[in-house]
């Protein structure tokens, strides 16, 4: 192996950008989904890890880890529906519902994913990309997962899709007036929840990818609030797809400056570095909005901007 | 409209609870004890998940062992915090469970919650791992336990020094506490008793259970050139498994885990917990008295080496099976002058020799000479 | 005469409802229990053994309802304000911080100003972190749900940070702490159990609170504001003044029970005074519907629940999620039984009486 010295930074930062960011990428892709039919899910931490216990569990069973994946995205997407259909009811508040479902969710993945924390699941296969150069940490560090190119497929698709399709003009109308969508004949209540439903299909996929790939196995540890990170970087993606997809990147840089740091030598003060994605996310806000044209962009029936 | 509402719910509260009280469960307590009356009731308290194929599953792989034993209930939870939740599980355990004997498996429990636990309940045997026991400090119904498993972590570093091809190691530690720096060290003299030129990386994460910051610390250590990793964190689950898929070695730590890296797996530090436990379940039963201070390493039996992988070399079994059987014996000693630190320092001056009981080992806080980190 | 349609009326619904909610959860965990193979009785059985058979399981889950109960109001209060923040956990852990840190460094004064200060101090840490939230919500318009809970990780951080490096006790070695506060300064039990006055606290908080929210002309302030912020600027209440008083109480509240953790329990701040406390106290928040008074008897149902997980997990050696999923489906029933407020015709409120014109038929 090379020695890269300081180069070894930048090289571990993209590295982690393409692997950590995935998750982030298809939380908030979903999220994304959700808060433009007028939703918020908070409850997506919940999603990603019974996603997570979900792909595991079944990628051991059936021995194909893209089984494990679909069946992923298949217990968020029954999540999700849970979330849609209670929020639908009268005076529910979404916020609490999601946190309610925060809980519920992880408790329950917890519950049942006891017998799959000792066994060995398939894990996901990687597209190397890197391979032209002779060096191994460049070849490792764009060693690239096919969910990550499926995510960034995904984020252009939904900003098209958002903008020149019938379903995505109507996603945006719920959310944004829904006297307005009801004057037009759109069931609010149902398109909600078949959008919530939906963020939580990719919510399970982006769980699906943690325990299946990197880290690439369950256990009970395994989310440290990425869901939660999710609907912050929704928000400070201004609801775009594509803009989802550049702060899911910076997210998962951010995550890995720390053990770079360290493994070059720059040792002290580790928690802070830690705490980078937060600080990050927390400043570009403070600094994007402002009481006027506070959340422009924001669909004007999320119950967090009204 | 809120004003009419709360007071029926104070109320209704009250007269509930007043209820409860008065209705308050008489047999409860002798029921309880009853379904436990001729047998040693046990209680063993873990921080993490019992199957977190490190730490916890150690101890729980002793406490399995014991549940075979006859005349003998264990009673296991699991995931208890180390705040006042423990406190109330042993006195459950103890009020509720009828527990004699109580096993408080995390550090974090020692001081004050088991103190506390052990004045108030003077004729149950708390038996702690890792703590400190002092005698004429700590009460005499509490003990503590624990291996000198840096013993095993200088075998891992003897054995990662003759299958090192690029003479740099990698440890990803949790905190630096005296416990870990040891074996950071021992690992680090381990290895470069074989080459001298062997460096190892350290890379902190700050927690002991990071799965992610633990993926990532490996794959920046093998980015640096790192080509035998081990580590000290509750579950080596992730950093196993992550250095088997990018190919490169590792030695185990707490529990075997060679199932999850058929190919790199070197070997490793565990610990045979069976060793304490037996000894204080027996002196439970026969009422002998309590031991308070139970320290050992691989002589005692209280650690012990996993089997080596496929990768290891018969120079390296041949130096590392010598220097274990010096262990045995009891004549090795790992922390000897003149040593020095990474800084320059010396901290251990020339003549002196330190044995493994020696208390001035548990107040470690320095990274000898060949560790690249900082604490 | 027509007869009068007699109501129950507002309050009894107010309890009926989540009563039967709660119910209903704790019938669809039997369900649940069942399905695995479990008898529902025997787990039902256990839950109560654990949490309110006897004197010792009271006072076990007493104690954990104790910090419930103030970092509940860190969500009660602003919901009053119309704001909704999260950010419990990391008031309570800078405010653990702060009174760790005045309790060693007033060491050797006398024991009741210690305590007092330490006090305080936890109050203002935790009460300052949460109006930071409040401050960018009135001034940068910044979203409080998601700036108060990347405060808490911000907190978290640099909570371990400071107890690890700068604050650290060099005689904590394995367990790094800050210096200790000395046991003159402890904070002791209440008299005759074995909780601690954490509890106390919590309950004159939320007393004090909820007279101030429900029976002063300033909480009256607070409650338009939080019904309708345009309408209470129009009003000419000072909206800012009012959002960010109520948030530094809602955090004074969670320092406090910080400060009690490190006082009464720990006696130095380490990083097991991280323990979740301020995520089950959104819980106990919702279940309580934002109302000081009712946060208490919440807090000691789910410190019940949270005691018996124990029970649970040594008798039926069940996992100790079972509490997790027993909390979640509550908590899930009861928000989705707001829908139903308003809905049954037996507590609608009294109509009065029709009185007819003599002879004719009702």
């Amino acid at each position: 192996m090379t020695d890269l010295g300081w180069w070894g930074v930048p090289i571990a930062v993209l590295g982690g950008a393409l692997r950590v960011s995935t998750p982030f990428l298809f939380v908030s892709l979903g999220e994304c989904i959700t808060e433009k039919s007028g939703r918020i899910n908070l409850g997506l931490e919940g999603i990603l890890v019974m996603g997570a216990m979900t792909g595991y569990a079944a990628s051991y069973t059936t021995g194909s880890p893209w089984t494990g994946v679909i069946a992923a995205g298949f217990a968020g997407l029954l999540l999700g529906t849970l979330h849609g259909l209670i929020c639908s009811l009268p005076r529910v508040n979404d916020i609490a519902v999601g946190i309610g479902l925060m809980l519920f969710g992880t408790g329950f993945a917890f519950f049942l994913g006891k017998p799959y924390v000792q066994p060995k699941a398939p894990t996901l296969p990687a597209i190397a990309f890197g391979d032209w150069s002779s060096v191994p940490q460049i070849q490792a560090a764009l060693k690239v997962n096919p969910l990550f190119l499926i995510g960034i497929a995904l984020a252009f698709l939904l900003a098209w899709a958002f903008r020149n399709t019938r379903w995505g003009l109507v996603v945006r109308m719920v959310g944004d007036s829904s006297d307005a969508a009801r004057a037009m004949g759109y069931r609010v209540n149902t398109v909600r929840t078949l959008c919530t439903a939906a963020g939580g299909f990719l919510a399970g996929i982006g769980g699906s990818f943690l325990s299946l790939y990197y880290p690439g196995s369950w256990s009970e540890g395994l989310s440290s609030g990425q869901g939660l990170m999710a609907v912050a970087l929704v928000i400070f993606a201004r609801w775009q797809p594509v803009n989802c997809f550049y702060a899911a990147l910076l997210f998962g840089g951010a995550g890995s400056l720390g053990p770079a740091l360290q493994s070059v030598g720059v040792t002290s003060g580790y928690y802070l570095f830690n705490a980078a994605p937060y600080v990050l996310t927390l400043g570009i806000m403070i600094a994007t909005c402002s009481t006027r044209r506070s959340l422009a962009g924001a669909p004007g029936e999320l119950s967090i901007v009204k | 409209m809120s004003k009419s509402i709360q007071p029926i719910t104070r109320r209704t509260w009250i007269k509930q609870a007043a209820a409860a009280a008065a209705g308050v469960a008489l047999g409860d307590g002798m029921v309880l004890r009853a379904f436990a009356a001729d047998k040693l009731v046990i209680g063993v308290i873990y921080v993490g998940p019992r199957d977190d194929y490190g730490y916890n599953q150690a101890q729980a792989q002793a406490a399995a062992m014991i549940k075979k034993m006859p005349g003998v209930t264990v009673l296991e939870q699991e995931k208890v915090a180390e705040t006042i939740d423990v406190q109330k599980v042993m006195g459950s355990m103890v009020e509720q469970d009828g527990a004699t004997l109580i096993f408080p498996t995390s550090f974090g429990y020692f001081d004050p919650h088991m103190l506390i636990m052990a004045a108030k309940y003077p004729k149950v045997r708390f038996a702690h791992c890792g703590g400190l026991w002092t005698a004429g400090k700590h009460p005499a119904n509490t003990g503590s336990y624990f291996g000198y498993i840096d013993e095993c972590q200088y075998l891992n570093g003897v054995v990662a020094g003759f299958t090192s091809k690029s003479k740099k190691l990698g440890f990803i530690a949790a905190k630096p506490i005296p416990q870990v720096l040891r074996n950071i060290n021992a690992f680090t003299m381990g290895a470069r008793s074989v080459d001298p030129k062997i460096t190892t990386q350290l890379i902190i994460t700050g927690d002991w259970s990071l799965p992610v910051k633990e993926a990532e610390a490996t794959n920046s250590l093998i980015d640096q050139g790192v080509d035998v990793i081990t580590c000290h964190v509750d579950s080596p689950k992730v950093i196993v498994e992550g250095a088997e898929r990018r190919g490169i070695f590792v030695c185990g730590y707490h529990a075997n885990q060679s199932a999850l890296a058929p190919k790199g797996y070197l070997t490793g530090a565990e610990w045979n917990w069976i060793t304490p436990y037996t000894t204080h379940v027996k002196d439970a039963m026969s009422g002998a008295p309590f031991k308070n201070f139970l320290r050992g390493g691989l002589k005692e039996g209280y650690v012990k080496m996993s089997p080596y992988g496929k990768a290891v070399s018969d120079a390296a079994k041949k130096k590392a099976d010598g220097i274990q059987a010096a262990m045995m014996k009891g004549d090795y000693v790992i922390f000897k002058g003149p040593l020095k630190d990474n800084a320059g320092k010396v901290v251990i001056a020339a003549g002196t020799s330190l044995k493994q009981t020696d208390p001035v080992l548990e107040q470690m806080n320095y990274l000898v000479e060949g560790v690249m980190g900082k604490i | 005469m027509a007869l009068a349609r007699t109501g129950l009326g507002p309050a009894a619904e107010a309890l009926a409802i989540p009563v039967g909610a709660l119910l209903a959860g704790v019938v669809l965990f039997g369900l649940f229990v069942a399905v695995l193979g479990q008898s529902p009785l025997e787990v039902y059985g256990l839950i109560y053994k654990g949490a309110f058979a006897s004197s010792f399981s009271w006072q076990n889950t007493l104690s954990r309802a104790a910090p419930l109960i103030l970092t509940a109001l860190c969500v009660a209060l602003p919901a009053q304000a119309g704001l909704m923040v999260i950010g419990a956990e990391g008031a309570l852990a800078l405010g653990g911080l702060a009174a760790a840190v005045t309790g060693h460094g007033l060491d050797g004064a006398a024991p009741l100003a210690v305590k007092s200060a330490m006090l305080a101090a936890g109050l203002l840490a935790g009460g300052a972190w949460v109006a930071i939230a409040a401050a960018l919500r009135q001034y940068r318009g910044v979203n409080e749900t998601i700036s108060s809970l990347l405060l808490t990780y911000v907190a978290i951080a640099l909570f371990n940070h400071l107890v690890e490096g700068p604050l650290r006790d060099p005689a904590s070695l394995n367990k790094p702490s800050t210096h200790p506060i000395g046991a003159a300064n402890a904070i002791g039990s209440l008299p005759g159990l074995d909780v601690h006055w954490g509890l106390g606290f919590g309950v004159i908080f939320c007393v004090a609170m909820y007279v101030l929210v429900f029976h002063t002309t300033w909480g009256f302030g607070l409650r338009i504001v939080g019904g309708n912020a345009r309408a209470a600027r129009l009003a000419g209440l000072p909206v800012a003044r009012l959002v960010v008083l109520a948030c530094f109480l809602g955090g004074g509240a969670a320092g406090l029970a910080g400060a009690t953790e490190v006082a009464a329990v720990h006696g130095n701040a380490n990083a097991s005074l991280i323990a979740g406390y301020g995520y089950t106290g959104i819980l106990v928040a919702f279940i309580a519907r934002q109302n000081p008074l009712a946060i208490i008897p919440v807090a000691v149902l789910l410190g019940g629940i949270s005691a018996s997980g124990g029970m649970l997990q040594r008798r039926l050696d069940m996992p100790d999620a079972t509490v997790l999923v027993l909390q979640g489906m509550v908590f899930m029933l009861i928000l989705a039984s707001e829908t139903l407020y308003g809905r049954f015709r037996i507590f609608r409120p009294r109509e009065a009486e029709v009185a007819t014109p003599a002879g004719k038929p009702a």
